[in-house]
């Protein structure tokens, strides 16, 4: 009896994380995407309401109703982060994979890029893309895109060592398995659980890094719903007192990152039990 | 003989079981006993070695002493030290005093602390580390060195100098010798003699029997988990007709220097025990009897846990 | 001589890693459709086309990108950083005076997290499992998720609008003259960007002493050590920290770069003037040689601190010290 309600317990509880992420993540995502933007249209009238039953998380300085707001820019979060993840798991992958399987000068090649991207703060590789690229939406994109494969490629690098240290693999090419053929069958089975989390992980850097760039300036222009974007206006009327301009975007954002790192490392604790023994 | 068993045991186990929480894959819970009903008693002035094949949980059995086992262990049975309940608070008060335990490897030293600091320990001073040095030929230089600029002599004699810091009475070594060659592995019994005829009990716990045969006073054979028996050197040296469990005399026979015939079957997995003997599945006498809990019971001056053992 | 080797090996390889970065900055700064006459004369600027040209020949716009770079490079190297754009002043006279106004802010938030840090981490472990334990893991994974501008802002909005005990921004009090600033003044602007700082860069390092300390506890030699008779405290103090300390600091060494990246958000929030407020104006008005100053400087930044972290290691872990020779 004990026994089941331990697994239960921890099965449940991920699965439940899970649902709860991702019924959050796609409700905004949805929500912000179908939205009429008439919901946070300007309205003189009603500026800088504080948060209250017309308008639960209050109002701008043009009046415009800060959750629809804020949904909009975080489904906008959403579709960069999500699309940044993917193109940078994709080179991770490929970068990761490639490196420790051909070995020799490749592998050292691909570590040199990573330390290379890694020797400069993130933030400053980030506004040197995004100056290259001339700022706006496309600027970000890259940037954000470009800049998160560093530490996913050293993640699956030292995965694939791994697995291809391991006897039965090492016996695969023995037996005349070509690396194409090893690659497939062997490597990349034990590979993809890994590098899955990673991806899960990697999301909410992306987001977190989306929102930095734009409140720094560098990202969205200021007329489209961006959470860095309002934070970033929030600014200018804090020092009024204004708080709930800046309060609840921020938990909006906090929890779409928190949660996907629940995700992540819960994913991680169900795949490796050994480090559950306490 | 007889004038040991009156002298009152310095360390008495009896019928200990140790088991552990375990986790399997998608975190189910699941308890493994890896030791069964052991019982042993190590009287001063004598090396009682608990002899058993690699990776049968004799280790264990060091760290229950001990009380070093992790936090996911449960113990049940006896450990008396002196006539006295070794519990946990009394563990704690005396391990490190009375109670020495010598470790397999260099392993078990703190890689950046220096090894004099690290022989002196909590309460060690600087004379007796130096004392203890010389005894063991360690020269000034090993002082200042740390662990891994040990050799593997090196690291041997300065793991046995941490047990001669204080006056232990008691001795529990782990595998001392492996690693060693056999000048080297002599040398290191030849420190444990030494030991033992100053008066310190020695429990010296090895898968390696020749070193046992050359080394102990008495030799508990170790089996799945418990002690199948527990005998004189010589009634080992003298040939499986002196011996009384089947294991033991199977075992002698697998030697090399003998028939060199090994023992059909494995040793059971700790998750996986036959009922009652442990040693039934491979064994010719194995009747209806052996499904019945087993007790140690004494036979010519040994101990067996055998219904059949004469 | 062992030492030297290894120190003179890394040194080496950041250097090379740091020439690459310069390559690729000047790259990317150089494939930008801002242009950088534009973004000094102005869009709307009466100067004939003959001057504009004038002024591309003098700053060498017409010339391949690989001459350019060689000419920036050079210049670099002799110490002749450019002129800034915006501040109309050198590079390095800018980059110099903003950084003397971050370091503070970076030191302290650096300090302030690495020991509450490393003490809150080794608290958690030795208390593994329990509630303390879980508070302080819960608040660091949500700190570590909070973005630091935003927690900037609750910062500003609670203890300078709310409450009013400290200032709302800037480096000192508004309208006075730089002179006559005094230390008080500046360390009272100090306090709540640092604190912002610190308090963001304290999960990173909480977790991994945590970690690293747990993950020590359970390994043969304190098994040993609790076997001679040690008790939990002496386990922690004798063996724990003298083989989390040379890691954790290391982290933390490796923290400048999210240091740097942190401190430009946190200058933005507080209006502060110091080198991370510098880097976004520069990004903003197209201000390329004072970019490419900072890009290479916030590189040399964590190279520094990624070295530092090496000679330490190379200085005081005794495997590397007296190398594996006799082992």
């Amino acid at each position: 009896m004990d026994r089941k309600t331990a697994r239960f317990n921890t099965r449940t509880r991920v699965m439940v994380y899970i649902v709860l992420a991702f019924v959050y993540l796609a409700g905004v995502l949805l929500w912000g995407l179908l939205m009429d933007p008439e919901a946070y249209a300007v309205d003189y009238r009603v500026k800088f309401l504080p948060p209250g039953a017309g308008h639960l998380f209050g109002t701008d300085f043009m009046g415009r109703d800060m959750l629809f707001r804020c949904v909009k820019g975080l489904s906008t979060s959403i579709v960069i982060g999500v699309i940044a993840s993917a193109v940078s798991s994709v080179i991770a992958l490929a970068a990761g994979v490639a490196a420790a399987v051909v070995g020799g000068k490749l592998d050292s090649f691909v570590n040199w890029c990573v330390d290379l991207c890694m020797g400069m703060p993130h933030l400053v590789l980030l506004v040197l893309i995004s100056f290259m690229l001339g700022r706006g939406m496309k600027g970000v994109m890259f940037g954000v895109a470009l800049t998160h494969w560093p530490e996913l490629t050293r993640i699956v690098r030292a995965e694939v060592l791994q697995i291809r240290a391991q006897p039965y693999v090492q016996a695969a090419y023995r037996l005349g398995k070509t690396r194409m053929q090893v690659a497939r069958e062997h490597i990349l089975p034990h590979v993809l659980p890994v590098y899955l989390i990673g991806v899960i992980l990697l999301f909410p850097h992306a987001i977190m890094h989306e929102a930095s760039i734009t409140f720094l300036g560098f990202g969205l222009s200021a007329e489209e719903p961006a959470i860095g974007v309002i934070l970033s206006e929030s600014m200018k009327h804090i020092a009024t007192g204004k708080w709930w301009l800046a309060l609840f975007p921020g938990i909006l954002l906090l929890a779409a990152i928190m949660l996907f790192d629940v995700i992540g490392e819960n994913l991680k604790r169900l795949l490796n039990p050994g480090s559950g023994h306490e | 003989m007889e004038e040991k068993q009156e002298k009152m045991a310095l360390l008495d186990v009896q019928k200990l079981r140790v088991s552990f929480d375990m986790y399997e894959r998608g975190l189910q819970k699941k308890e493994l006993e890896v030791l069964h009903e052991l019982s042993l008693r190590v009287y001063p002035g004598e090396i009682l070695a608990v002899a058993g094949a690699s990776g049968s949980g004799k280790s264990i059995l060091a760290h229950a002493v001990m009380g070093i086992l992790p936090g996911n262990a449960r113990t049940e049975g006896e450990i008396r030290y002196r006539g006295e309940l070794l519990d946990r608070k009394r563990q704690e008060s005396i391990r490190g005093k009375e109670i020495a335990f010598i470790p397999q490897s260099v392993e078990y030293l703190d890689p950046l602390m220096r090894v004099d600091r690290q022989v002196m320990g909590i309460r060690g001073a600087k004379e007796k580390q130096e004392t203890a040095f010389a005894r063991y030929h360690l020269g000034k230089e090993v002082e200042r060195m740390y662990p891994f600029q040990l050799s593997g002599g090196m690291a041997r004699r300065v793991l046995i100098s941490t047990a001669v810091m204080e006056e232990a009475r008691l001795i529990v070594a782990d595998e001392p010798t492996p690693g060693l060659n056999a000048e080297m592995a002599m040398e290191t019994l030849q420190n444990f003699r030494e030991l033992a005829d100053e008066g310190c009990g020695v429990l010296l716990i090895t898968h390696d029997i020749d070193l046992a045969f050359q080394a102990a006073d008495r030799i508990a054979v170790f089996y799945a988990g418990t002690i199948v028996e527990i005998a004189s050197v010589a009634d080992f040296l003298a040939g499986k007709e002196a011996l009384r469990h089947p294991y033991s005399k199977a075992f002698i026979d697998a030697l090399p220097q003998n028939d060199f015939k090994p023992i059909e079957g494995f040793q059971p997995y700790a998750g996986n025990l036959p009922k009652g003997c442990l040693f039934a599945p491979r064994c010719p006498m194995r009747s209806g009897e052996c499904e019945k809990e087993i007790a140690m019971r004494k036979i010519r001056d040994g101990e067996v846990r055998c219904v059949h053992a004469t | 001589m062992n030492r030297l080797k290894y120190i003179g090996g890394t040194l080496c390889r950041m250097l090379t890693l740091l020439a690459a970065v310069s390559v690729l900055s000047f790259a990317l700064v150089a494939l930008s459709p801002i242009d950088p006459l534009t973004a000094y004369i102005g869009t709307n600027s009466t100067l004939s086309q003959e001057a504009k040209d004038a002024i591309a020949e003098h700053w060498g716009l017409n010339d391949p990108p690989a001459k350019r770079f060689l000419a920036w490079a050079g210049n670099f190297l002799k110490g002749d950083w450019g002129t800034s754009i915006a501040f109309k002043k050198p590079v390095k006279t800018v980059i110099g005076e903003r950084f003397s106004y971050s370091v503070a802010l970076m030191l302290i938030a650096w300090i302030f997290s690495g020991t509450l840090g490393f003490l809150a981490g080794v608290f958690a472990a030795v208390k593994k499992g329990s509630l303390w334990d879980k508070i302080i893991k819960t608040f660091c994974l949500a700190l570590q998720s909070a973005p630091t501008f935003w927690v900037g802002l609750l910062v500003l909005s609670l203890f300078a609008v709310r409450l009013g005990w400290f200032p709302i921004g800037l480096a000192a009090p508004m309208g006075k003259l730089a002179q006559d600033v005094t230390l008080g003044e500046r360390i009272y602007h100090l306090i709540l960007p640092s604190l912002t700082l610190g308090v963001l860069g304290i999960s990173k390092i909480t977790l991994y002493a945590r970690q690293k300390l747990i993950e020590i506890l359970s390994s043969d030699f304190i098994l040993f050590a609790k076997a001679r008779g040690e008790n939990i405290s002496q386990l922690v103090w004798r063996h724990g920290m003298r083989n989390i300390a040379l890691p954790a600091v290391t982290v933390q060494f490796a923290a400048f770069s999210e240091l740097f990246g942190g401190i430009a958000l946190a200058e933005s929030v507080f209006s502060y003037p110091g080198i991370g407020s510098a880097l976004t104006a520069a990004g903003l008005s197209g201000d390329v040689p004072l970019l490419l100053g900072i890009a290479v400087f916030s590189a040399i930044f964590v190279f520094a601190g990624n070295l530092m972290a090496n000679i330490l290691y190379g200085l005081l872990d005794p495997r590397i010290k007296e190398g594996r020779a006799n082992g």
